[in-house]
């Protein structure tokens, strides 16, 4: 049986060769995190990291990755939600529907890794994904907020969180 | 204040408690509350409190990321006095809510109506619950319930110094008889509603956790995937399912009602290209060659046809025109779209011939348990329907048509649960559209560029029409109207205009319509806003200036305008190359206005800059959460303005998925800054008002930016390049 390495564990799958990577994520290792949105790597609900670079898994035959490539999901980005993105998406209740949220902090995890310090354009240029419910905004204050030297608070946001906090 | 309560409805939640009918969602997943029934109290239908003081508050709206869920639990939450740091919810189903004679009220989730139409019974829950709680404690005290105070979910006695919490009363208060008579606080008292609280279901949509319908599994599951004929109104003639059986996986080919078939395999890719691969022939009928192009000719007669049907009349507007010494006219029009929910649709059924039971997100779970009864056989009794978290909803999850094909393949595998998903191109092809129309305006000016006179026909697609034909009296469907009806709470006209006349033609096309978010007041406040723009334009007036007169009689609405126009500094010069446009309207119970500012390449590539938009929601239950719908409405409504078109080709949509329907992506969103302005005394909705405002702002922008007024959405088909 075919193995890929998923969130630093090797794991095996029955599918064939051509089915896409998100399909035997989602239904043959039970990690439903990544989303099907379009199928055709339009809208970036898929996305995963490959050996740190990401991909929309939807369109990624599982034929071509490697047992040892690392692939990692939005349920291995970090243990508990502890990642600094997914902090900050909490501080600022980025998400709506959420639905999307798990490709944007993917994809979000790969532009802070290259550029801990992401412009306007940066941002851009690296969030492509779709969202219907429209957090376009409060994903750029979080990904700055998630950024080296960012800060919640800026986002001026002022959420009150049950802990007590104000963000 | 003061409320009468229904104590016959609290003490059917309270007797039906006692049957223990709160347990047992047979949710197989984790995180859906409720399932642990051992020692939780319910105190009323609406609170459950543990004996850890863990507060459970059902919502019986579906929460789709509007925030809703948050919201209605805040004004429980305000009223019951507990600690919101405790607060977790859950969905009561629309089963048991039958069969508590519909205790938590209507389900259904659309029109903005989540809040405004249940806040006062929700709070009413929490205050019931408080006073029961507070009566349990003092009885075990043996003092005065008015000698008890309640705070954070802890219950004092100040004579005695006596001290208790709610978990530790909750089964005695559960035993309690509801009071007659609650008072609900004056809103300016709130401390836990009207504050700018985190959402209550942000973490695990950040850690993949959450589980969507699509999401879902069960032991023995099986997945489907589904086609329909392609032309709305076609059949299924045929299929050949040798041709797919023996491929891995397969289990079965079924024919779903008249016009569809599904492959259902172990997996739902392995069903999705063995449908793919399913040779299936389709009687298309009589709508096989309608088109767009054919349609928009039909609307255009409409324009000027006498069959018309009035929505609004004031004074004698054709008289008006007749007479006035300047007529200005405009046609305009607005196109299909489709919802494209970013979950596409889906619903897990599993069917015996005693029960059938659905997990699905939808927007309407009675409606939603109905069409399951109906395509089951079974009486409603032996269906329940049980809600996931929406992947995004805005009118479209309202309907049931997934979940009747979802019931219809479950009934052909007795036992089996199935999991039905749509592919995207279903999705986009199978859509609820947003209805099509035109309109012709016509303003009769007097010497002095007043508006005397004003005519808007309508010509097309009535919602009512396609979904609720029962609902059409006299051959009017009154939602055409939303933003254009007479003075009143919910969807007025709000400019004064001596004579005034909005009727609409009905023309059905074969494209079922569906309610998307903001309905009709998406397009009708584009033809209202950007002609008002035309008029000021064409009369030298400022477009501010003129909007100001026409709303003099109405406060609320020159308010919003008026905020918008301070924010965005209207009587300063605009940055060079930045030019300005406004919008106004009422919806949903709400008042809105937008200012968006734009620049436009000499090449005509258009760049939204920033957006000012003010919302008086009458009472604001969670302002960062209306800032983030505002926020989100105007990245739906510009995608629509920018994008947003389907069309149809030999009786079907041609748009099969986000490359061929483009919607608006991060590096287009502009800067949304919201002004929340609740001036007290009436509840309106959130979610959708502002949707309408945001196109028409911005091409009046456009149009201040260009010289080119744009009639006819979307933008995408239009070139903004000097000439």
């Amino acid at each position: 049986m075919p193995t890929l390495t998923v969130n630093g564990k090797v794991r095996s799958f029955d599918a064939e060769p051509d089915t896409p990577l998100l399909w035997v994520l989602r239904e043959q290792l039970g990690l439903t995190g990544t989303k099907y949105g379009c199928g055709v790597a339009q809208c970036g609900a898929c996305t995963v990291l490959i050996d740190g670079a990401p991909m929309r898994s939807c369109v990624r035959p599982v034929s071509t990755v490697t047992p040892t490539q690392n692939v990692v999901t939005i349920e291995g980005l970090s243990a508990r939600g502890t990642h600094p993105l997914q902090k900050a998406w909490v501080a600022l209740d980025v998400p709506q529907c959420g639905f999307c949220q798990s490709g944007m902090i993917m994809a979000a995890s790969v532009l802070l890794a290259a550029k801990p310090e992401p412009t306007d354009a940066d941002i851009d240029a690296a969030m492509t994904n779709i969202c219907r419910c429209g957090t376009y905004n409060r994903v750029r204050a979080a990904i700055k907020a998630a950024a080296q030297g960012g800060d919640a608070r800026r986002a001026g946001l002022a959420i009150q969180h049950s802990d007590g906090s104000t963000t | 204040m003061s409320a009468r309560v229904s104590r016959r409805r609290f003490l059917g939640a309270s007797a039906a408690a006692a049957g223990g009918l709160v347990v047992g969602f047979h949710v197989p997943f984790a995180s859906a509350a409720g399932a642990k029934g051992d020692a939780m109290p319910e105190i009323n239908a609406w609170v459950l409190v543990r004996p850890d003081d863990t507060v459970v508050i059902r919502i019986a709206r579906s929460e789709m990321g509007q925030g809703t869920l948050t919201g209605l639990a805040q004004l429980v939450a305000e009223e019951l006095d507990c600690d919101w740091a405790k607060v977790t919810t859950e969905y009561p189903t629309p089963g048991q809510n039958l069969a508590r004679s519909r205790v938590w009220g209507n389900f259904s989730t659309g029109g903005s109506r989540g809040i405004r139409d249940s806040h006062e019974y929700v709070r009413k829950g929490g205050a019931t619950a408080r006073t029961m709680l507070v009566q349990a404690a003092a009885d075990g005290w043996r003092v005065p319930a008015s000698e008890c105070a309640a705070a954070a979910s802890v219950i004092t006695h100040a004579a005695s110094g006596r001290r208790t919490t709610y978990g530790k009363v909750a089964a005695a208060a559960a035993r309690v008889s509801p009071p007659t008579e609650v008072a609900l606080k004056d809103p300016k008292d709130w401390k836990i509603a009207g504050k700018r609280l985190a959402r209550l279901d942000t973490a695990d949509k950040v850690t993949g956790a959450q589980i969507y319908g699509m999401d879902l599994r069960m032991p023995g599951m099986l997945n489907a995937a589904i086609k329909a004929c392609p032309v709305f109104g076609g059949k299924l003639a045929s299929f050949d399912d040798a041709a797919v059986a023996k491929r891995k996986g397969v289990k079965r080919v079924v024919r779903v009602g008249d016009n569809a078939v599904a492959v259902v395999a172990d997996t739902w890719w392995r069903a999705k290209t063995a449908l793919d691969a399913l040779p299936v022939e389709w009687d298309y009928g009589a709508n096989a060659k309608a088109s767009s192009a054919a349609f928009a000719n039909v609307l255009k007669a409409g324009l000027d046809a006498s069959d018309a049907v009035v929505g609004n009349r004031v004074g004698d507007a054709r008289a008006a025109i007749a007479s006035a010494p300047r007529r200005i006219e405009a046609v305009y029009s607005y196109p299909h779209q489709n919802h494209a929910t970013m979950e596409v649709m889906n619903a897990t059924a599993r069917w015996t011939a005693e029960r059938c039971e659905v997990w699905t997100p939808t927007q309407n779970g009675e409606a939603a348990l109905a069409a399951v009864s109906e395509a089951a056989q079974l009486p409603l009794a032996q269906c329940d329907v049980y809600k996931t978290l929406l992947g995004g909803g805005f009118g479209r999850r309202g309907a049931s048509d997934w979940i009747r094909q979802a019931v219809l393949i479950a009934r052909q595998m007795p036992g089996t649960p199935v999991k039905l998903i749509w592919s995207r191109e279903e999705d986009m092809t199978q859509g609820r559209y947003h209805p099509v129309t035109q309109c012709k305006l016509v303003a009769g000016i007097d010497d002095k560029g007043n508006v005397t006179a004003l005519h808007m026909r309508i010509s097309g697609q009535s919602i009512l029409a396609g979904v609720a034909p029962a609902n059409i009296k006299d051959g009017k469907d009154p939602v055409v109207f939303q933003g254009l009806n007479p003075p009143g709470p919910e969807s007025s006209f709000v400019y004064g205009i001596p004579n005034l006349l909005i009727d609409h033609a009905m023309r059905n096309p074969h494209v079922p319509p569906g309610f998307w978010r903001g309905v009709n007041l998406n397009q009708n406040t584009i033809y209202l806003e950007c002609f008002v723009d035309e008029v000021a334009h064409a009369t030298g007036q400022d477009p501010l200036a003129l909007r100001r007169t026409l709303l003099a009689k109405s406060p609320k609405s020159l308010a919003v305008l008026n905020a918008v126009a301070a924010r965005i500094g209207w009587d300063t010069p605009a940055p060079a190359g930045v030019y300005r446009g406004l919008a106004q309207t009422m919806g949903f119970g709400s008042y809105v206005a937008a200012c968006a500012e734009v620049s436009v390449s000499p090449q005509g590539d258009l760049r939204i800059r920033r957006i000012v938009a003010a919302t008086d929601c009458g009472y604001a239950v969670n302002p960062q959460q209306i800032e983030a719908q505002v926020e989100g409405s105007f990245a739906y409504g510009l995608s629509a303005a920018l994008y947003g078109e389907c069309t149809v080709k030999d009786g079907r949509i041609e748009q099969r998925n986000f490359d061929g329907y483009r919607v608006l992506r991060m590096d287009e969103m502009p800067a949304v800054e919201t002004i929340v302005m609740p001036s007290g005394g009436f509840w309106g909705g959130v979610g959708e008002p502002t949707i309408a405002v945001a196109a028409p702002a911005v091409l009046n922008a456009i149009f201040a930016a260009t010289g080119l007024r744009i009639r006819e959405l979307p933008l995408k088909n239009h070139s903004l390049a000097k000439a």
